[in-house]
């Protein structure tokens, strides 16, 4: 007689009132793993999706060979840009609950994620963002007023209060619409790079997409097209470790690191420390390298954790421990990024409270500004907008609809 | 003016529109080098070189959604989906996607694209192979959905869905491909050559999107059918001896709602024949806005002719199938008042 079978259900290490648990992440030190030639094949690539690139140490030292070549200006931008993405979610999040609008979501422990791979890439370069990204557009110098705009569907919205608040879209920031439904957006950052691929083009793009969607077989689809016509794109996994109230292992990240799926594709990938933000920027610009060169895409996943709640309708407190974030082992990107300037003779302490000052006033400013047009509510675009954009050119259905509606 | 079948008719489309732009390029299974399941895209990868016609992979999402990225790049995607009945991976992708890209940006990204894809029945092709899935299109607002009956206007469409910049479902009868189909199961099938709608010219013209043909005047009854029911209503009306007057949509979306209400206001009886299921069939959607538009001027109850809520089977395929002998009926019903 067999033994009956049973059914493996994963379930996170810690739940609400136990102590955090890390020790099933697998770390590396810094500088500790090897830096390879763009060149090399995924095949010999092997260590780097299953070890953690990461540069700086504990103490703000940038070790090892994957240190990038960033000079003074280059890594103040990267602390002003993530400083001032951490001010404006704060600033939002308290919107939301002052009952300005209806939803926010913070990023708050990822933002060298975004505000790193924007920097190091072209502004001109694509990127196919998720619902976490508002770094790329701050660190690219979107204006704030309209990313408050688009927050309160206010009649000054750039996207006429069609999309559910952060849900941008900002062609000249290079930044795609943000979609709701989760990991569309792989496949067609994928076909934006065929595109400029087969354009003779030199831009790249840059897919992201969250730990949880790698389920999704659009992400899947995107690995298969990206490798089977070598596009010139950076896949991002943001691994934050939680999709809502599921820990990574519902996602398929218990038994291999979300990286290594890439490997299976032939697609080089690199695990990297999230919190990073040296280790984000040279990772990147490893893959670009890579892309430009038209050796076609590399999947990254990024290592962080998602410190803040999914968004304003969640309460992490109900499904995991309350204080992982504060022990969460790959620190504060800020805080490390500022030790590292610190270390370096870049930075003082009042030149970092002069940074947030500044974070602080630059949001207040655009705060006042957008909330002078109006919160959500009291003021919105004019209704005949509803009717426009469905096509170029509205059929008659549509002119009948816009008179039935009076508009 | 050289006869062609449908399916030299979309050929000489795509190489119309390859030739004529060079955003264009197609990508779809099997479409490179072998030229397409069907022959849709023979020879235009040896004419226009691999970037502008090549395979993919089996993964329809990953091609809508490519193509996505293509169109908002500033290309324009042409994209076979090889059956309609495989469409339905590509399905988020084309409804929350494609479709919904230009209103949700306001008009900074658009999705530029045409999805080809054969459809419907009447070729033994089972479950799997013969499904009418246009009404889960034509609810979605942002798709044009489009469907022609004949080769002249399968050219003429196509390029119209080309240039258009919306996406745009562009659904092939299949059964059309090689030939007129008037729904008679046991007769011999008859080529396109002879029949006038095969006459294409071999250049470049458009036909418009949002415009029906009336395809045959007639006095007694309005019949509104599409693709291979064009075919099959008149050979019905001829059967039952009819004077119908037979309105081809070519696009459900746009709909020409003006010919439409035109022919009802003057018939008073309107018959609606498809070859999808009934239920929230597109039929619905036309006999509520003949409904509501000529309600005053029918003399008889709308009626529908359209395949049954089942799943389309093989063996009994032409007990599923609504032909020229259930459309016959439903037109002497409306036209002499039986079984109203």
């Amino acid at each position: 007689m067999a033994a009956p079978l049973s059914l493996h259900i994963p379930e996170p290490a810690r739940r609400p009132g136990a102590a955090p648990d890390f020790s099933g992440l697998r770390l590396s030190a810094a500088g500790e793993v090897g830096r390879s030639d763009p060149q090399t094949a995924a095949s010999d690539l092997r260590d780097l999706a299953f070890g953690l690139i990461r540069v700086l140490d504990d103490d703000g030292q940038a070790q090892g060979p994957w240190r990038p070549e960033l000079g003074a200006s280059a890594l103040k931008a990267g602390l002003a840009a993530m400083v001032l993405t951490r001010a404006f979610d704060e600033r939002m999040f308290r919107a939301q609950r002052q009952g300005k609008t209806s939803f926010y979501m913070k990023c708050t422990g990822e933002e060298a994620i975004a505000c790193a791979a924007a920097l190091a890439l072209d502004p001109a370069d694509m990127h196919f963002p998720t619902y976490r990204q508002q770094g790329l557009l701050i660190a690219r110098g979107y204006s704030l007023v309209d990313m408050m705009n688009q927050i309160y569907s206010n009649a000054a919205d750039p996207l006429l209060g069609r999309q559910l608040p952060i849900m941008y879209s900002a062609r000249e920031a290079g930044f795609f619409s943000i979609s709701g439904n989760l990991g569309t957006q792989m496949p067609q950052a994928v076909g934006w790079a065929m595109a400029s691929a087969c354009s003779g083009d030199t831009r790249i793009a840059c897919g992201w997409i969250g730990d949880g969607a790698t389920a999704e077989g659009d992400f899947h689809a995107a690995l298969t097209f990206a490798s089977v016509y070598r596009a010139p794109v950076i896949l991002n996994i943001v691994n934050n470790q939680w999709a809502i109230s599921s820990f990574t292992g519902v996602a398929g990240g218990e038994t291999t690191p979300f990286a290594a799926k890439g490997l299976g594709y032939g697609i080089p990938a690199l695990r990297v420390d999230g919190n990073d933000f040296l280790a984000v920027t040279a990772a990147t610009q490893w893959a670009a390298e890579r892309a430009r060169a038209n050796l076609g895409p590399t999947l990254i996943e990024f290592v962080t954790y998602r410190a803040a709640p999914h968004s304003t309708s969640d309460d992490p407190a109900r499904y995991r421990p309350a204080d992982e974030a504060a022990l969460w082992p790959l620190g504060d990107p800020i805080l490390r990024l500022k030790a590292h300037l610190f270390r370096s003779g870049l930075l003082t302490e009042q030149d970092f409270a002069d940074l947030e000052a500044e974070a602080l006033e630059q949001v207040r400013a655009a705060g006042r500004q957008a909330e002078a047009v109006g919160v959500l509510g009291k003021s919105r675009p004019s209704a005949r907008t509803l009717f426009e954009d469905v096509f170029k050119a509205p059929d008659a259905r549509l002119v009948r609809q816009r008179r039935e509606h009076g508009v | 003016m050289p006869a062609m079948n449908m399916i030299q008719a979309l050929n000489s489309a795509l190489d119309v529109m390859l030739a004529r732009d060079p955003k264009v390029l197609i990508f779809g299974q099997d479409v490179g080098y072998f030229g397409g399941v069907f022959r849709v895209t023979d020879g235009l990868q040896s004419k226009y070189g691999r970037t502008r016609c090549f395979d993919a992979p089996i993964s329809e999402n990953g091609l809508v959604g490519t193509a996505i990225g293509m169109g908002a790049y500033g290309l324009r995607p042409v994209v076979e989906i090889q059956f309609a009945d495989y469409i339905y991976p590509a399905y988020d992708q084309l409804v929350s996607e494609a479709a919904k890209l230009r209103y949700r940006s306001a008009g900074q990204f658009s999705a530029p694209l045409t999805v080809r894809t054969p459809y419907g029945g009447g070729i033994f092709g089972g479950q799997t192979h013969s499904q009418s899935p246009e009404s889960l299109f034509t609810h979605i607002a942002g798709l044009k959905t489009v469907i022609p009956s004949n080769p002249h206007d399968a050219k003429g469409l196509l390029i119209a869905a080309i240039e258009d910049d919306d996406p745009v479902l562009f659904l092939e009868p299949k059964r059309l491909y090689n030939g007129p189909f008037e729904g008679w199961r046991d007769r011999p099938s008859s080529p396109w050559a002879g029949h006038p709608m095969a006459e294409t010219p071999m250049g470049h013209y458009s036909v418009p999107l949002g415009e029906a043909a009336v395809v045959q005047g007639g006095a007694a009854v309005t019949v509104l059918a599409y693709g291979t029911m064009v075919h099959v209503a008149l050979a019905a009306a001829h059967h039952a001896g009819i004077d119908a007057e037979v309105i081809d949509l070519r696009t459900l979306v746009p709909l020409d709602l003006e010919t439409i209400t035109l022919s009802v206001k003057k018939t008073g009886r309107c018959v609606i024949v498809h070859e999808a299921p009934l239920t929230s069939g597109y039929g619905a959607e036309l006999a509520a806005l003949v409904q509501e538009h000529c309600f005053y001027h029918l003399e008889a109850p709308i009626r529908r002719v359209a395949g049954w809520d089942t799943p389309y089977p093989h063996a009994l395929e032409w007990d599923y199938f609504p032909g020229p002998e259930r459309i016959a009926e439903a037109l002497r019903a409306v036209v002499e008042g039986e079984g109203v």
